[in-house]
């Protein structure tokens, strides 16, 4: 079960302005730490995982539900 | 062990800035990857308005250079009022639309300087190429760009370095001259060599025209924003809609914005408050979105405006739904001739 410390609501936010929350919402958590983001744009399937891969920090996981997204990123560094 | 030196890339994730960080890398250069989010991307205004029905998703390229050369990529927000000023009012003019490109550029490398200091990085670079553009990548207006952008030499341009006057980088012996490019023009052929090199295989096909700056079809909606409604007044609302849709100036102070799919309706729709908003009823077709102060028959001839580009299967006659806020009106109007259409489309 994955733990957040932190959610993130980016609803109704279109990419990649959910990315650049995502990215200012990672440096509030410890590395080790799990972000949760939310968000309805789809766009977020591609930016997220390429985010992340850039910036060294794991997609832990992506649900999606009815058109939403929860993303689970740990800060690794 | 000394520690690497670091640079700033402004990396769009085209293949020139792509090639440009690779060049650096090899050199052993630490790099972090800056790119700006300014609204007038049209990839991102693709990404953000088209249905998701498609054959290839559309990428972040920046993002997905930065995956693929594994180096950081920080994106910054400058859209905004003081973005806007470069467009309203650009010290250096205008290209052959409302590119403001001279402009930008300095207002970006400003920006990409202060964050250079910000994270204590020695220098920064781009993927420019002499004489690839006709505006900002001409060697004139480079040393205007680096003047008014004050960036002390700070700027280096690995593609086309050798063409150019050596730079602090350069000078100092954090790269070494001789392994930068003589790149100029035109022609792709010599990066799509080194991305061979450099085993880069995966990157957007070179095409150019990725700002909508330079697009003549929203430069004449931008020049028609500033006739009638005054460049002072331009917000980045008004700029997203000005990319999206089909543009009519039915009068003076009245302006219809109407989407052309699926995706560009849905897009609207986040605009709708405060503005009339008409969709035929019973059929499928486009949503229109109305800016200033229409009357009852403004209203009838858009509504008529509406069932015309709802296609085939909306008869003359067809019911429309106007909605301001909690006001809705249907109408059933009569069909708009194509020399009125015409005459007020922007």
């Amino acid at each position: 079960m994955i733990q957040p410390v932190l959610t993130l609501d980016t609803y109704g936010l279109l990419c990649p302005v959910p990315i650049m929350k995502t990215a200012a919402a990672i440096k509030e958590i410890s590395a080790g730490e799990v972000l949760e983001v939310l968000a309805d744009d789809p766009q977020i399937l591609e930016d997220m995982p390429a985010w992340c891969a850039s910036n060294g920090h794991a997609l832990l996981d992506t649900i999606e539900e009815d058109e939403e997204f929860r993303l689970y990123v740990r800060r690794v560094k | 062990m000394s520690k690497p030196v670091k640079a700033v890339g402004l990396l769009s994730g085209g293949l020139d800035s792509t090639i440009a960080a690779a060049m650096l890398m090899r050199q052993g250069i630490e790099i972090q990857g800056l790119t700006f989010y300014t609204g007038f991307c049209v990839v991102e205004h693709n990404r953000r308005s088209k249905t998701r029905k498609r054959k290839k998703p559309v990428r972040n390229e920046a993002l997905q250079a930065g995956a693929r050369l594994d180096l950081p990529v920080e994106m910054i927000d400058i859209s905004g009022p003081d973005y806007l000023k470069v467009l309203t009012d650009p010290k250096y003019g205008y290209g052959k639309t409302v590119n403001p490109c001279i402009d930008c550029r300095i207002f970006m490398f400003r920006r990409a300087r202060q964050y250079m200091d910000e994270i204590g990085a020695q220098f920064m670079f781009t993927g420019e190429v002499l004489g690839q553009r006709p505006m900002s990548q001409r060697r004139q207006p480079m040393n205007v760009i680096d003047r008014d952008a004050e960036l002390d030499g700070l700027l280096l341009r690995p593609l086309s370095a050798k063409r150019l006057p050596p730079t602090v980088a350069e000078e100092k012996g954090w790269v070494d001259r001789e392994k930068l490019g003589d790149i100029q023009g035109r022609s792709r052929q010599k990066q799509m060599e080194l991305a061979e090199e450099y085993g880069i295989e995966d990157y957007p096909s070179p095409a150019g025209g990725c700002c909508y700056l330079t697009d003549a079809n929203f430069g004449r909606r931008i020049l028609d924003f500033f006739e009638y409604e005054g460049k002072e007044n331009l917000t980045m609302d008004d700029v997203m809609l000005l990319k999206i849709g089909r543009h009519f100036r039915v009068k003076p102070d009245v302006k219809v914005v109407m989407g052309r799919e699926e995706g560009e309706n849905k897009f609207l729709e986040r605009y709708a408050p405060g503005r009339w908003r008409l969709e035929t009823k019973d059929v499928t077709g486009p949503t229109t979105l109305v800016e200033g102060h229409p009357t009852d028959d403004d209203l009838r001839q858009i509504a008529g405006m509406t069932v015309r580009y709802a296609g085939s299967k909306a008869d003359p006659g067809t019911p429309v739904a106007c909605r301001y806020e909690e006001t809705e009106r249907i109408l059933e109007p009569a069909p708009v001739e194509e020399a009125v259409v015409e005459e007020w489309r922007i």
